[in-house]
């Protein structure tokens, strides 16, 4: 009898798990199956380009555009240096190096400049009525989801020489000749703080809004100043929400092209209008190729900062 | 009663965020506003009019881009919306397992590259198909955006699907619905304001993108926003103006429907 017993309960329990082995495995099936349309998709049309453009990158230039194929290392050689067409003596060639200089100098000034006005911007929206927030957040946010090709070309009728200011200072006698903005350094870094400034605000806000007012008083109690608080207090708080934004600003930045092309002029070159270029009026593939991968090769570098430096915050913190 | 001190306030910062605001809104506005200038400057104000958006309107090219854009946005915007739907129910409200992480990637792949190189790179890619197959056309201009536009319809169906529980589903299982009955007559209807706010953004972004289509549009393919920056090459007129408006006054009409659907689903 007993032993019966104990039969029908292990089959039972055997048939349970056969259940469940069954479900678990349809389940499995189910979801690859939802996810293969969007994961297809992206895999051939978002992860494939990046492979071709990694093996056009050691290539040779067709001459009429596209690739010829003939494996070479020119692309890569060619972004530092030179080949004399005498001797074949190679130099260092500055002009490649300086505009990625100039990109990286440029982003990471508007970085700086984006953090100087966002923050503020930030902790204001933190500090309102918790009903009112909402309302400031679609302000900021709200620009980000316009034509950004749009803004700029409104930017760039603010400070051309008939522009606003422009006509402005000159009417109020403050300045005869309007003031040379657009093409400039200037007018692209005025441009990038003005494209990116949302990407700051936003996580600021985000570390800010948690932010203890309890730890804010006990520093008044100690007799803080205003200052100090902000220096030891809220800054150190803050510092997940300043170093996400920062990195959500620098890399598009890096990255820029209609920026530096209509406020640069074309002449003002970024490392995203060389690219470009490459795969239109100069018709050096390879080149543009290789060109996008050291882009990314240092927004990557930068990402990978970003991971490590929040999850060691994150472990510190428990 | 004296005043409390107040612990938040610091000196100058509100005034730092009133000239950003006033730095994000004052380029777009000018420009609204003088597209209604009845005037070829862009600086004197004469009289108010429409005359500009008559001739845009009148104007060949721009409604053939305008159709262009439409057509793209919407095909873009469905097929990104649909396939973002299937991978969050997938990917939401479940324990982790093996290759999730890998998939979520995989999705946000498209927001993670640098546009310039997504552009170029499926340049390459589109330029190669055509060379062995032959075939031309806006198909790949619809591949391209569809695949930008998954990731963006996935973050707000992904949030919604993570604040249902599960129990109203597990209920009808009980029941004996059927899964794909389960699906529509629970977990869809409950699922709509994320489906609708995540098409809105798939809609907008594929709308308004420049350097990706910049690359990819064959001849005869020009969006709007291309149309504007060929335009501006060619030299400032106000009928660039009120196109601009146009396509301002879409995007913030869509964005502000995706805020309010927001709004819904946290009450």
């Amino acid at each position: 009898m007993a032993s019966t017993d104990q039969d029908i309960s292990l089959s039972a329990s055997e048939t349970l798990a056969h259940a469940r082995r069954v479900d678990a495995q349809r389940k499995t099936r189910a979801r690859w199956i939802l996810l293969s349309p969007a994961l297809i998709l992206i895999g051939l049309f978002g992860l494939m380009p990046l492979s071709i453009t990694l093996v056009y990158s050691f290539l040779k230039p067709g001459s009429f555009g596209g690739v010829e194929w003939v494996f070479s290392l020119d692309a890569y050689i060619q972004f530092i240096a030179q080949r004399d067409i005498f001797d074949d003596t190679l130099s260092v060639n500055w002009s490649y190096l300086s505009i990625f200089s100039r990109s990286i100098g440029l982003s990471l000034g508007a970085t700086i400049g984006a953090l100087i006005l966002g923050f503020p911007t930030a902790y204001f929206i933190a500090s309102k009525p918790a009903d009112q927030r909402n309302f400031w957040l679609f302000l900021i946010t709200l620009p980000f989801w316009t034509n950004l090709l749009i803004r700029t070309y409104a930017m760039l009728l603010i400070i051309r020489d008939q522009g606003v200011i422009n006509t402005g200072l000159m009417s109020l006698g403050i300045t005869e000749a309007p003031i040379e903005i657009l093409y400039t350094d200037t007018a692209v870094f005025i441009g990038l703080i003005y494209s990116y400034l949302p990407f700051m605000v936003l996580p600021l806000y985000a570390s800010l809004e948690k932010l203890d007012l309890r730890l804010i008083e006990a520093a008044y109690d100690l007799y803080a100043s205003r200052f100090r608080v902000l220096t030891n207090v809220i800054l150190p708080l803050a510092k997940p929400g300043i170093v996400a934004g920062c990195i959500l600003v620098f890399i598009p930045g890096l990255g820029a092209y209609i920026t530096p092309e209509l406020l640069g002029g074309g002449k003002k070159l970024m490392i995203g209008n060389l690219i470009a270029i490459q795969f239109g009026s100069s018709r050096n593939w390879p080149f543009g190729s290789a060109a996008a991968l050291i882009l990314m090769a240092v927004v990557m570098v930068a990402l990978l900062l970003y991971v490590r430096h929040s999850a060691k915050e994150g472990h510190s913190h428990g | 009663m004296a005043k409390r001190y107040d612990l938040r306030r610091q000196p100058g910062f509100s005034q730092i965020a009133w000239f950003c605001i006033f730095m994000l809104y004052a380029p777009i506005l000018m420009l609204v506003l003088f597209s209604f200038n009845d005037n070829r400057s862009v600086v004197k104000w004469t009289e108010f009019s429409f005359r500009w958006y008559t001739e845009a309107f009148a104007n060949d090219g721009i409604r053939a881009a305008a159709v262009t854009s439409l057509k793209l946005a919407l095909v873009a915007s469905v097929f990104g919306t649909i396939f973002a739907t299937m991978a969050a129910l997938a990917t939401t409200r479940t324990r982790p397992y093996r290759g999730m992480n890998l998939a979520y990637a995989i999705i946000n792949q498209p927001l993670m590259i640098p546009e310039i190189v997504t552009a170029i790179a499926s340049l390459s890619l589109f330029a190669l198909i055509k060379q062995i197959t032959g075939v031309t056309g806006i198909g790949y201009l619809m591949l391209a955006h569809t695949v930008f536009c998954v990731p963006f319809a996935y973050m707000p169906i992904r949030a919604r699907l993570e604040d249902m529980t599960l129990t109203l589903e597990q209920a009808a299982a009980d029941l004996y619905a059927s899964p794909i009955r389960v699906f529509w007559e629970v977990t869809f209807p409950l699922l709509i304001p994320g489906v609708v706010s995540g098409a809105m953004l798939a809609f907008v972004v594929s709308l308004d993108d420049v350097i990706i289509t910049l690359m990819v549009a064959g001849p005869g393919e020009t969006t709007l926003p291309i149309f504007i920056l060929g335009a501006i090459r060619r030299g400032i007129t106000p009928e660039i103006n009120a196109v601009s408006t146009i396509l301002l006054a879409v995007s913030i009409l869509l964005v502000a429907v995706f805020f309010l659907f927001q709004r819904k689903t946290k009450k």
